[in-house]
């Protein structure tokens, strides 16, 4: 299980990474929410993984962490709100500079 | 428990909340609220400083959980003096605001009111995890701040800024996950206490934390590579919000000190925070000469004014990384001196451009200028106190940061840059003035607008304030170097927030602090 969730953890933040970087504001959007899914994942993993385990202490005998999991729902929340603020916003800036390049402009526009 | 403690936190959460469900309220009694809010805000952080000057450190567990279960607020004299600051910044940018920039868009100061919750939080929690909630709700209370009157050039920089926080908030999440999968805790004084103690195998995995939230801060801060969302940003924003942006970049800096030294800092004899210093110093050192650059280089007052911001925090951090004790009291009296008054020039630009002519702000036309001669003073007053010449808080912060860098390894690149982003201040400012001010001659303008009084004064209660700072700079300096050394006693600190968790009294005395300071000192020898 743990190189399962190691190679989505770098598989998520790989392709988020990859499409901020590609400068228009859609692409931007997605990459924010894989590397905040990629994070959430990250979170949630660092109380250990345990299967099949309540978190509750005494009921088996092993238990997982419940501190993460609060964490993530809390990160969830946020970066949910944060994503839909800035889909407004990067649609507000389409129709006012009318391009959907982060800047504003193509910088390439011309050689096109 | 004294519940006064949560009170900079819960006021502008409940005005902000009531101004958003009474939408329709017209401007003029939100605009009460809000001044009503903000002057609350300033006597319970003037509450804060005095509680702060008696009691050493003084706790508040959120429905009454012990630490390091639950989450801590702790008040000491570092978060009290940021608290009045806040305070009386925001009180001056709504009374500015309130002259009509508020109508400009819609809720503007509902949002002003989160924004203050989120920061005051930040200055007051002792939880690594609710400072990042804190930060987040500071920071989307800013974004709509920031696009508050609308336009191209707001949607523009607004984009930039949001998608850098974000990911900044991704990274600051990947930090705080890598910390509690280390050491189980998120508690800033049982995280102290554990790093403290932490094995050799696992020093790899703590620096690449602190490295990481050296980068989150960093963004919040405007350090090097992470700052070319600020100048445009701070210029496009309206005059009231980049002048309460000041705060901003200040809010990062004190992050660094309370995770750095506090956090990082306990084990004094090999600090975990050795590494983030490293990278800190140089880069602090360049952004420093970046801002004087940009000073130099910039067309508008408001984009000088924002490359004046970069270069404090250039000042700050550099004297952070130098990691002293009295000079980190000698940068938090620069801070405040510099808070003031680069908020004072955002403001000054908006006032003065209201009277030109043409262009604005911009320095690249000549235009006549209604009511030269008051305006012409304010800016020349506000132009020496940014300067740093005598008699003004500049001065004092300034000599006091040189003097005590004087005797520490690598003065001379900090004397160098400080002195040297001085002088393109100088300059800057001067041809500023000369420009606005002598060039136009006698050329008067048509028809005279009547002056703006209450803007007017506002700015001129600013400026009167740098003066107040270096009148009664002894007080307040004895202040901040208590601050200082509390900061740099990080056991105090643990010791208050855990120790408590046995005491079960929310105050600490100081008394108490300090013995249990001298047993664990003779402990550790």
């Amino acid at each position: 299980m743990e190189l399962v969730i190691a190679i989505s953890l770098g598989v998520l933040t790989s392709t988020g990474v990859y499409l901020i970087l590609r400068a228009r504001t859609f692409s931007v959007v997605l990459g924010l929410t894989l590397l905040s899914h990629g994070v959430n994942l990250f979170l949630f993993t660092m109380g250990r993984l345990t299967t099949g385990a309540p978190p509750l202490i005494g009921l088996t005998e092993s238990h997982t962490d419940p501190l993460p999991q609060a964490l993530v729902l809390t990160a969830i929340v946020i970066s949910f709100a944060m994503t839909a603020f800035v889909v407004v916003l990067a649609l507000k800036a389409a129709v006012e500079l009318r391009s959907d390049h982060v800047d504003g402009e193509d910088p390439n526009e011309d050689r096109q | 428990m004294n519940h006064l403690m949560i009170m900079p936190i819960v006021i502008p959460l409940i005005t902000g909340a009531f101004l958003l469900l009474m939408y329709g309220y017209n401007i003029g009694r939100q605009r009460f609220l809000s001044v009503a809010s903000t002057l609350l805000l300033v006597v319970f952080a003037i509450w804060a400083v005095m509680q702060a000057g008696v009691h050493d450190y003084t706790l508040y567990h959120l429905g009454d959980w012990q630490p390091p279960f639950g989450i801590v607020l702790v008040l000491d004299r570092l978060s009290a003096i940021m608290l009045l600051l806040t305070a009386l910044l925001s009180l001056f940018c709504v009374l500015y605001a309130s002259r009509g920039s508020d109508e400009a868009g819609s809720h503007f100061h509902a949002l002003l009111q989160f924004q203050l919750m989120g920061i005051n939080g930040a200055f007051l929690t002792g939880d690594l995890f609710n400072l990042f909630v804190f930060f987040e709700v500071l920071l989307i209370a800013s974004y709509a701040l920031l696009l508050h009157g609308g336009g191209r050039a707001r949607s523009r920089a607004g984009l930039h800024y949001v998608i850098i926080n974000l990911v900044g908030s991704a990274l600051f999440l990947l930090a705080l996950g890598i910390l509690y999968g280390l050491t189980g805790t998120l508690n800033m004084a049982d995280l102290a206490q554990v790093i403290a103690n932490a094995p050799a195998s696992d020093l790899p995995l703590l620096k690449a934390a602190s490295l990481l939230l050296m980068v989150v801060f960093g963004i919040k801060a405007a350090l090097l590579p992470l700052l070319f969302w600020l100048p445009r940003a701070y210029s496009a924003a309206s005059a009231p919000v980049a002048a309460l942006f000041a705060i901003m970049t200040k809010v990062g800096f004190y992050a660094m000190v309370r995770v750095f030294l506090v956090v990082f800092g306990l084990d004094q004899a090999a600090p975990a925070n050795d590494t983030v210093m490293a990278w800190l110093w140089p880069m602090a050192l360049i952004t420093l000469t970046l801002g004087g650059i940009g000073v130099l280089g910039a067309s508008s007052l408001r984009t000088l004014t924002a490359y004046m911001v970069i270069v404090s925090v250039g000042i700050l951090l550099a004297t952070l990384a130098m990691n002293n004790q009295h000079l980190l009291a000698a940068s938090l009296f620069y801070l405040i001196h510099t808070t003031c008054m680069t908020a004072v020039f955002f403001l000054l630009a908006d006032l003065i451009g209201r009277y030109r002519e043409a262009g604005y702000d911009s320095f690249s036309i000549i235009s006549p200028l209604a009511h030269r001669w008051l305006l012409g003073s304010l800016f020349l007053i506000a132009a020496v106190s940014m300067a740093s010449l005598p008699p003004f808080s500049g001065f004092v912060s300034k000599a006091w940061i040189l003097q005590t860098s004087s005797h520490l390894p690598g003065y001379l690149w900090l004397w160098a840059t400080i002195l040297g982003s001085g002088l393109l201040i100088i300059t800057a400012l001067s041809r500023t003035g000369s420009g606005w001010f002598w060039r136009p001659g006698e050329r008067t303008l048509k028809v005279t607008p009547p002056l703006d009084r209450g803007r007017t004064a506002t700015v001129a209660l600013m400026i009167a304030i740098s003066l107040a700072l270096s009148l009664f700079a002894q007080p307040v300096m004895n202040y901040l170097e208590v601050a200082a050394e509390l900061v740099y006693q990080p056991a105090g600190y643990v010791d208050a927030v855990l120790g408590d968790y046995i005491r079960h009294d929310g105050e600490v005395n100081s008394s108490e602090v300090n013995s249990s300071n001298v047993n664990s000192g003779e402990v550790t020898q």
